[in-house]
């Protein structure tokens, strides 16, 4: 079964035609999504900004992973999850989506990239814990995370204008 | 002349009847717009939350709002330079529909209450504690309002 096939066959499914055809139910999720970004996105752009040693210098950043990453773990779960049934409503059209296709792999660098800075720097924190500017490696995490997620809301924003870019 | 012959002859001007025109003017200035929403968001639930004890709850409320004020500023500047050529690209569209004018009017009461009683609040004497909760629920549902109702205006 190729990937195009199990998507042919995940839209053919009767959760997924009544998703796609209820009209309300696809855009309350789909706004949803759009809403949580404020929550997910907004604190990771303070933790980020942090790490980066250009936002609240003199608050450790301890404070900011135990007391704000939670709401951005939380953000990230509901967007995570109304994501994944946007998908699961419109897998076909979804597929050949050049957009949605970066998406899907800047999440993976995402990804990757947080994963990076829990193995490495998150380790040794209390060496760099109250540092107003934290070192490179932590600064390099923190400002690759934006990157990659700014590039995700970016590709995001642009799934519906597939047609007219390519 | 009616303001919905304003919003006719604002959305006729040619700048915007190009805009409409290039498939790519308008989704570029609507993912800043959302760029924008992040960098809202970040700043107003940073200090928000922090008023119903979550959150950063072991700083100071004034200096956590005197940190997110230029994120705040700066989110909504890159609001107000992206919003207004959304809506005059489809502005007669807007006109007619009621999430537009809920926005709008959302959109001046919460820059207001920012501004005057969120901002004095804030970055006054903590003693007024039990004003911590009814300030930031008006603050956050203001927002909310200010966002769903874009969200609403943007479906087909």
């Amino acid at each position: 079964m190729s990937l195009l096939e199990f998507c042919q066959w995940l839209a053919a499914t009767p959760a997924s035609i009544a998703l796609r055809e209820s009209h309300y139910l696809y855009l309350a999720i789909l706004a949803t999504h759009v809403l949580t970004l404020g929550v997910f996105l907004g604190t990771a752009l303070i933790v980020d900004l942090r790490l980066l040693g250009l936002m609240m210098r003199s608050v450790p950043v301890s404070e900011f992973l135990s007391r704000l990453l939670p709401w951005t773990v939380g953000g990230f779960v509901v967007m995570a999850a109304s994501g994944s049934l946007m998908f699961f409503a419109t897998p076909v059209d979804k597929y050949p989506n050049l957009f949605f296709r970066a998406k899907l792999l800047l999440l993976v660098f995402a990804g990757i990239t947080v994963w990076l800075f829990n193995r490495t720097v998150r380790l040794r924190i209390d060496e760099w814990d109250r540092d107003p500017v934290p070192p490179a490696a932590v600064r390099a995490t923190g400002g690759l995370s934006l990157v990659f997620w700014i590039g995700i809301l970016v590709a995001g924003r642009m799934i519906p204008y597939q047609q007219y870019w390519f | 002349m009616s303001l919905l012959e304003v919003f006719h002859a604002l959305e006729s001007l040619p700048l915007l009847v190009a805009m409409r025109g290039s498939p790519w003017i308008f989704p570029v200035i609507a993912t800043l717009h959302l760029i924008g929403l992040a960098i809202i968001g970040g700043a107003v639930l940073v200090v928000d939350l922090r008023l119903l004890g979550l959150g950063l709850t072991r700083q100071p409320v004034a200096q956590l709002a005197r940190s997110a004020e230029p994120l705040l500023l700066t989110g909504i500047a890159v609001m107000l330079l992206t919003g207004p050529w959304l809506f005059m690209c489809f502005a007669t569209k807007y006109y007619y529909l009621t999430p537009f004018w809920i926005k709008l009017a959302s959109l001046v009461l919460v820059l207001v209450f920012t501004f005057t009683v969120r901002r004095r609040f804030l970055l006054g004497s903590a003693a007024a504690h039990r004003q911590r909760v009814p300030l930031a629920v008006t603050s956050m549902s203001l927002w909310l309002c200010v966002a769903v109702g874009g969200r609403l205006i943007g479906f087909p």
